[in-house]
Formats: C-alpha cells, sequence, structure tokens
C-alpha cells in the first residue's frame, strides 16, 4: 500500500501522541520531538489507548496501568515478563510539513 | 604595637589578616582597599549574577567585623606609590600610612585581550561588585549577550546572564571549553550540557573587533565572521596587579616574586593571593590563596613553618546541575599514563582518571563531580591506589560511608568558597551542638558557597553529631536523579519554566510518567503558574481535564460547590447523560454527579452543554468540600457550614496540589459529613471553628490533626490558605497531606503556618493569590482546543479535517 496523508506535522505537539483513525483501525501515531513513529494503538496487557500516553524520547507509556511499549520496535519493555508479542509499528514519513503512514 | 598595612581587602588579603589574628601579635593592621564595600566572596559574584544570591550575602566580613579586631578599614583607597625608604604608603586621598610590615594584597585585574573597540559602551569586564551590578542592570529578556572567554569564569557569566533572560553567545579562542582543565571529551561534555542550557558557543574564534558606533553592535572575528551583540562580557583570563610592586623596585617577573613564606626581595614586605608568583606559578583560584595566607601569617608573626609548598591546579565549575571539576594534569599522550573512563552519554556524564606508576596524577569529571574530595586527596598525598585499583571510579561494594571523611586531615578545607577547613567543621559541631546541614551552614559557612561540598559536610555531621538524622532524600527517578527538594531549589533559582528543559540540562532528555507530571507540578507551584504549561509532560487526564477509564473513555464530574445544585442544573446534567448516551450516572462519595463512560470526542461538547465549571475531578488537585447541612437548615447545627464550604471551594478551586486535595466542612462537632478524614476540615462549634488537617479514608484510615481552633470564620479561612499554600510548597508530589502530616509533625507544621511570623505567612498567602489569580477553569478550553486534543484523525476514504 502506498503512504497516506495523515495531517500537517504541526498538529500534533512534540511529545505527544494523536489517535489516527483507518477504518476500524486505530493508530496511535507520535511526535518523539525529533521524528515522527507510528503504532497499534491498543496496548497488549488491557487495550489501553497508547496515543494518550506520555512519552518518553521513544517509549510510551500507557495511561492505564503504565505499561512501557518501545515506539521503534513495538517491543514490551516493561514490565520484563517473557513472551509478550511486539505490536505492530507503522513506517511514517513527513514530507514538506505534511506527516504520511503507511498502512500496510 | 607595631604597624601592618595591608594593600587589598579581596579575600586573599583579608583570609591572610585572619590567619594573623589567629596568632599572638603586636600589630595594628590598617587595610586598605580600592572598592567601596566591605570584604566580599568574589568567586560567588556569579552566584550574583545567576540571582541565586544577594550582594549582601556574598559578604564575608561586614564592618563589624573589622571593629570588633581594631582594624582600620580605608575604603575607597588606592595605593598609588610605595616608598620603601621612608616606609610609608601614599594613597589616592593624599594620605601617607606608615608601616613596619607591608602587605600586597593587589590581586588581579580582567585581561581584555587586545582588540578594537573594547572602548564602546556596553562592553564589560566581570570583575567585580560593581561590575555585577552593571550586567545586572544591562541584562534584559532579549538581550543578545556575548562572552569572550569559555574558561571558569566566562562560562558562569554566560549563565549567569541567561537566567537574567539574555540570549547568551560564548565566544571562545581554544577548540574546546574549559582547554586549560578539560580533555577534548570533557570538553565535548560540557559543551553539550551548555547547549543544553540554551548557550550557543563558538569555539576557534579570535575576536578582532567590537563593532558598533558608540554602542556596541556585534563582534568581528579573525575569520571575517561576525555576530550580533548588544552586549559583551569580556571574560578572558586574569592578569596579577603587580605593578605597585614594580614601581617600588620590588623583584617582579609576571607576578611579585615570592618565596615560600610569602616574602618579597623587600624583606618588610610580603604579597599574597593573585598579584604573587611563587615558583614561577601564578594562581587564579581560591584554594591557594588561603594556603598561602596561613604561611603569610606564620611568617609574619615569627611562627615560620615550611610555607607554601605550592598547589596543584584544580578547578570547579560552579554552574547548578552542571558538575565539573579538573585536577592535576589533563594530557594523556605520555604512554606511562593509564587512563580509567567511565561515560554516560544519556545523563551527560565524563569521568576519566590519569594514574602513573600507581598514583593519581590528573582528573576530569563533568556531569557528577560529587567524589572531588577524594580525587583531590589521592592527588595532593599522591596516594598509592594499589588498594584501590579496582574501583578507582566506583565505591566497592562495602562502601564505608564514613572512610572518605574519616581519611581527611584536620587541616585539609572542606569547603573551598568559604575556605573551611575539617577540623573547623568539627570543632563548630562540637562546640555549638550542631547536627543539621543547615546549622553547619550557619555557623561555619561551610556549603555555602556552589553547595558542592555538601556531600562531605553531611558525612562529617552523620560521623561527628550525635543528634544526627539523615535528611531523607529521596531522587525522583533516574530520569533526572535528584531529591524533588533539589529539583524545586533547581527550578527556582535557574528560573526554568519548562519541563523539558529540566530533563535536558539535568536530566537524560527524554523523561517518563513518573518525573514529568512531577516536574510539571514543580514548575507550576515554584512559578506560581506564571509559566507555559507544557501539555505533553502531563498526564492524559490533565490534557483532556476528564477522568480516563478502563476501557478508553472518560468521566466527568462538574463543579457543585460544597454539594450544593440548583434543579436547572439537575436538568442539564439529566439532558446531557441523555443526549450522549452517558451509560452511567453515580452520585459520587463527594457530593457530586459523574457522568462515566463519555467519549473522548465528545469532552467539548458536553461541558458545553453542562455549562458548569470543571470539578477537577481527574487532577492532582482541589477536589472539593463536603459539607453538611449546618445553621441553614439543621437543628443541632452551631455554624454556616455550607457558606464556609463553598467559600473554601471557591478560594482554591482550579489549583493543582502533590495529590488530591479533599474538603469538609460541618457545622457541628457530631461531623455528618466526615471533615476529620478529609485533607482538610472544619469542624463548627458554639462560637468556633476546628481547623483539622492531614486526615485519610483511603488505603488507610487516619484522623485529622488539630492545626488551630479559632474563632471567626474568616481566621478559619486564613488558617486554611496557610496549610493549603504550605502543602503545596513543601510536600513532594503524590505526597497525600496525611502522609505530609505524619512525615513533618503537625507541630512544625504550625510553627511554619499558624503561628509563623507575620512576614512568614504574609509569603505564603501571597503566593497563594498569585497562583489564585493565575488559575482558571480548564473546561473553558472547549472555546480553543488545541489541534486535536479531542478528536480522533480520521485517514483513508476521507481526508483527515481539522478540529
Amino acid at each position: 500500500m502506498s503512504w497516506t496523508r495523515v495531517t500537517e506535522s504541526e498538529n500534533i505537539p512534540p511529545r505527544e501522541g494523536r489517535t489516527v483513525r483507518f477504518g476500524d483501525l486505530s493508530i496511535a501515531l507520535f511526535n518523539t520531538g525529533e521524528r515522527f513513529l507510528a503504532v497499534e494503538n491498543r496496548c497488549p496487557h488491557k487495550g489501553g489507548p497508547l496515543a494518550d500516553g506520555i512519552v518518553g524520547g521513544t517509549t510510551v507509556t500507557c495511561p492505564l496501568h503504565n505499561w512501557k511499549v518501545c515506539l521503534e520496535s513495538g517491543s514490551i519493555s516493561k514490565p520484563c515478563q517473557e513472551g509478550i508479542p511486539s505490536i505492530t509499528t507503522y513506517p511514517v514519513m513527513v514530507a514538506d510539513g505534511v506527516v504520511f503512514l503507511k498502512i500496510v | 604595637m607595631r604597624e601592618l598595612v595591608v594593600i587589598g581587602n579581596g579575600m586573599a588579603g583579608v583570609a591572610c589578616v585572619e590567619q594573623i589574628l589567629k596568632f599572638q601579635h603586636d600589630f595594628r593592621i590598617t587595610i586598605f582597599g580600592d572598592e567601596t564595600h566591605v570584604n566580599y566572596n568574589r568567586i560567588l559574584l556569579s552566584s550574583v549574577l545567576a540571582g541565586e544570591k544577594s550582594a549582601e550575602e556574598i559578604v564575608i566580613n561586614d564592618i563589624d567585623w573589622y571593629v570588633a579586631n581594631g582594624i582600620t578599614p580605608r575604603l575607597g583607597v588606592r595605593v598609588t606609590r610605595i616608598d620603601r625608604e621612608a616606609r610609608i604608603v601614599n594613597g589616592s586621598d593624599g594620605s601617607s600610612t606608615p608601616y613596619d610590615k607591608l602587605i600586597i594584597a593587589t590581586g588581579s585585574s580582567a585581561f581584555v585581550p587586545p582588540m578594537e573597540g573594547t572602548d564602546k559602551e556596553n562592553v564589560h569586564v566581570f570583575r567585580t561588585l560593581d561590575d555585577t551590578r552593571a550586567l545586572l542592570e544591562k541584562s534584559r529578556p532579549a538581550t543578545r549577550a556575548v562572552v569572550i572567554g569559555g574558561g571558569l569564569l566566562g562560562l558562569e557569566a554566560a549563565r549567569g546572564l541567561q537566567v537574567q533572560g539574555c540570549q547568551v553567545t560564548v565566544v571562545h579562542l581554544g577548540d574546546r571549553l574549559m582547554d586549560r582543565q578539560l580533555d577534548p571529551a570533557g570538553g565535548l561534555y560540557l559543551k553539550r550540557k551548555m547547549r543544553n542550557l540554551g548557550v550557543k558557543v563558538l569555539l576557534e574564534k579570535q575576536t578582532t573587533h567590537v563593532t558598533g558606533n558608540g554602542h556596541v553592535r556585534g563582534l568581528r572575528f579573525l575569520d571575517g565572521e561576525e555576530v550580533e551583540a548588544d552586549l559583551v562580557v569580556i571574560a578572558a583570563g586574569i592578569r596579577p596587579n603587580a605593578q605597585i610592586g614594580r614601581d617600588a623596585g620590588l623583584a617582579v617577573n609576571r607576578g611579585i616574586i615570592v618565596n615560600d613564606h610569602m616574602a618579597t626581595s623587600d624583606p618588610h614586605i610580603y604579597a599574597v593571593g593573585e598579584c604573587t608568583e611563587h615558583r614561577g606559578e601564578v594562581f587564579g583560584l581560591v584554594a591557594p590563596l588561603y594556603e598561602q595566607g596561613k604561611a603569610l601569617a606564620a611568617a609574619i608573626t615569627e611562627n615560620p613553618g615550611i610555607g607554601f609548598q605550592g598547589f596543584l591546579p584544580a578547578a570547579k565549575l560552579k554552574i547548578m546541575g552542571v558538575d565539573v571539576f579538573s585536577a592535576g594534569r589533563i594530557d594523556d599522550s605520555d604512554p606511562e599514563v593509564e587512563v580509567v573512563c567511565y561515560e554516560d552519554r544519556a545523563l551527560g556524564i565524563y569521568k576519566k582518571l590519569l594514574v602513573r606508576d600507581n598514583r593519581l596524577i590528573g582528573v576530569i569529571l563533568v556531569g557528577d563531580a560529587g567524589d572531588d574530595h577524594k580525587y583531590a586527596a589521592w592527588l595532593r598525598n599522591n596516594e598509592d591506589l594499589s588498594a584501590h585499583r579496582k574501583h578507582l571510579l566506583f565505591p566497592p561494594s562495602t562502601h564505608d560511608a564514613g572512610l572518605d571523611a574519616a581519611q581527611m586531615a584536620d587541616s585539609e578545607t572542606v569547603c573551598g568558597c568559604n575556605g573551611v577547613t575539617k577540623g573547623t567543621i568539627i570543632d563548630a559541631i562540637h562546640t555549638y551542638g550542631l547536627s543539621t546541614l543547615a546549622q553547619l551552614k550557619d555557623r561555619t559557612r561551610a556549603s555555602g558557597g556552589c553547595g558542592s561540598c555538601a556531600g562531605m559536610c553531611t558525612q562529617l555531621l552523620k560521623a561527628v553529631a550525635p543528634g544526627f538524622a539523615e535528611e531523607k532524600q529521596k531522587v525522583l527517578c533516574a530520569c533526572v536523579p535528584f531529591a524533588q527538594e533539589k529539583l524545586k531549589d533547581i527550578i527556582k533559582s535557574q528560573k526554568l519554566k519548562a519541563v523539558q528543559d529540566v530533563l535536558d540540562i539535568y536530566g537524560n532528555g527524554k523523561g517518563c510518567e513518573i518525573c514529568k507530571p512531577a516536574l510539571s507540578y514543580l514548575i507550576d507551584v515554584v512559578n506560581c503558574g506564571e509559566h507555559d504549561e507544557d501539555r505533553s509532560a502531563r498526564f492524559i487526564n490533565d490534557r483532556v481535564h476528564a477522568n480516563i477509564q478502563r476501557d478508553g473513555t472518560f468521566s466527568v464530574v462538574p463543579r457543585m460547590r460544597g454539594g450544593i445544585t440548583t434543579p436547572a442544573e439537575l436538568r442539564r446534567i439529566a439532558d446531557v447523560a441523555e443526549r450522549y448516551n452517558v451509560p452511567m450516572v453515580k452520585v459520587t462519595g463527594s457530593q457530586r454527579l459523574d457522568l462515566l463512560g463519555v467519549k473522548k470526542e465528545d469532552l467539548p461538547k458536553v461541558w458545553a452543554d453542562l455549562g458548569m465549571p470543571s470539578g477537577q475531578a481527574y487532577a492532582k488537585g482541589v477536589r472539593m468540600v463536603k459539607t453538611c447541612v449546618g445553621t441553614q437548615f439543621c437543628r443541632f447545627g452551631t455554624q454556616d457550614s455550607i457558606s464556609a464550604g463553598v467559600e473554601l471551594e471557591r478560594r482554591y478551586e482550579n489549583l493543582f496540589t502533590p495529590h488530591k486535595y479533599k474538603m469538609g466542612v460541618v457545622g457541628c462537632p457530631r461531623n455528618c459529613a466526615e471533615a476529620t478524614v478529609k485533607d482538610l476540615g472544619l469542624v463548627g462549634q458554639d462560637g468556633s471553628w476546628q481547623v483539622v488537617v492531614g486526615g485519610a479514608a483511603g488505603k488507610g484510615v487516619r484522623k485529622a490533626d488539630l492545626l488551630i481552633t479559632v474563632e471567626t470564620t474568616e481566621e478559619a479561612y486564613e488558617a486554611s490558605d496557610l496549610f493549603f499554600q504550605y502543602y503545596r510548597e513543601n510536600a513532594n508530589y503524590l505526597e497525600r497531606t496525611y502522609d505530609f502530616v505524619e512525615r513533618l509533625g503537625v507541630e512544625k507544621i504550625r510553627r511554619d503556618t499558624v503561628y509563623a511570623s507575620p512576614e512568614i505567612k504574609r509569603g505564603l498567602i501571597e503566593r497563594l493569590r498569585k497562583s489564585k489569580d493565575r488559575s482558571y477553569d480548564a473546561w473553558t478550553e472547549r472555546e480553543s482546543p488545541r489541534a486535536f486534543q479531542f478528536v480522533q484523525i480520521q485517514i483513508g476514504s476521507k481526508e483527515a479535517v481539522l478540529a
């Protein structure tokens, strides 16, 4: 699939996330302050909305129970339990001040 | 009596006189100073510039000291000539003063490198209190200030100007900052720290011109580049003030040449401090000057010991949060030199030791200089490191915390800023029964300068003071490893107004869900709300002003002051619940109504339709006041609890607190609204109110402590105000009042609030008012939501639409 236009990059303030809906799919799009990253908007723990979490560097903390998700890899870094599968990440591109997502 | 004349009222001269006073002597002492001030601590001028200290606070010896010790101060008088034949000094006021012994302590002057245009207005050096005052006068927000010189003084000046609001650039000739004290890697770490502070750094720039017409406009460099400037500060080094010695025919090279007993080539004349040259070395730091002063005092009172034996170069940068310490050699090119190194890029910590033949010969610490005393001692004592070799940069696992203190000799200086030795500190602890760091600072001035020796002072207290109780210092979190108390100091003194700035400068630049909300709170309370809130640092509840539920929806609780509502409000609430298909409406334990299960995108519309203010039921902030009916209807009521409750809620609503803050007001001791298990409660009695604090009915149950009993409702409000603001300023983030009151004890809280001096009370109330004036109902944000603050971005078939 090709790149899909999302919004102007200035609409997502530094170190905040926003929810992007694509049909039934909910994606959490983040501006880490240095770049834009996107993961599925569902914490593997209890389904919390990751887009509402606090961003520190490239990690987001789920607002429900503080699970931590790496926005680059989708891996779960806390709690340090083995065997929690990573969540889906989505490629993001910023061109001319506009954010694009690639939803495969 | 013999006449002793001292030329120079600076740190070296006066410290030397203080030493002389400790010996038996027969001198009548006169001190000439060309500045009009009494003796002050020059190395703390940067703290004055940064607004951390006032000019009064850096005075070392006030005028009483001169009087008490029979010393004649001649301030504002410059000594123009020494007549060695007649043993007379001539002053700029035309006076002649005879001497038997003379001490030259003229210090040094700012070195101004050769360049054109330094006579322009707004070009300053940074050397004296008057220079500092002039700089304070001229530094305004948005002033473009350029500091020439990236050494200790230049960097401290830069930071000071920046705290005053200037946009600051440091221009340095060398290829790295503090190039005489740091290696290239250390310089890079320091540069990163300075950049994080917001100071621009230009390296390898030789300034040739100060440009501008009358007023400075900018600088031009040898490579042709230019920078714009409204204010230029030259901090490019110092030159000994040795001319007076030269004119008098003394042996002078760069400085006035002295022997180990600080005598010059004339046996009646001594010299001390930055104006001297000892074994080919001149000194520009304070610690060796104290040593020189001791040697001189011993010699002049005819108690000569071994004299001054030189001093290892050691330097410490005094910028809060930017630790830099360097001592000994920095060159590691010699193949015999072994390097031991530690780096943590995220936290900006760099430590490097140079070792030869199992002896420390040099140390560089950037980002964490907590162990500087240990390394300085190893260097000075030429310690055999065989026993420490495996843990040079870290303490061994069974580290004896008191070991460093125990290994120190009594004569060793602990506080370099104020020249306080270990022996002095131990004496003071015993003599005055000191048991806290604050008392020690009051009594000896130790740790009252840059504060970097606070750790060592605490160790000494711990080792010696019988009444020592360790002050609990829990670090906020690994991202920004300081105690909250310290962070508050940093935010206040460094005038920080953004969470990310604190993280960039003092932490790992990232932050997490623990430290970010805490920093948000600290910045809010320190600045009394006068700052631009960084919404990204707050928990989602505080970003959308509602309480997130397990399914990602939100709960909405409008404010219902004192639990009082109207039929019209109830109708609107009912309409909203139906219109937005709210799955549940619940009466809360706080005498209000909760609409549960509201979608985020509906929040602004729900608020608008309710037409009521936010109840802050989601925030670490003021929740509500629970009331009983009181005298308005209740036949047992003795006080009007409803009016008092509504007023109390109005006083504090919309303010943030370290943790949630719930109140209760009851009209009689039957306590129907459970005021004694609230953070603050007013319990009405016949003719008086009891103000109770620190109650809890949560995880634990705690009966509130009585703060005070007062006669009028106005007095009850005042006591509430005082406790409320005191809690806001002194509790740790996420510390409920019941833990806070337990930790401090209600006696202390009483002393600091209701029984405090009128001045302290006024301060608390004023800061509360200031915060309150800037607070606002968060739900008014429905009128001007930030981009996609509440809505989802839809993509795919439809193009994304802006909110």
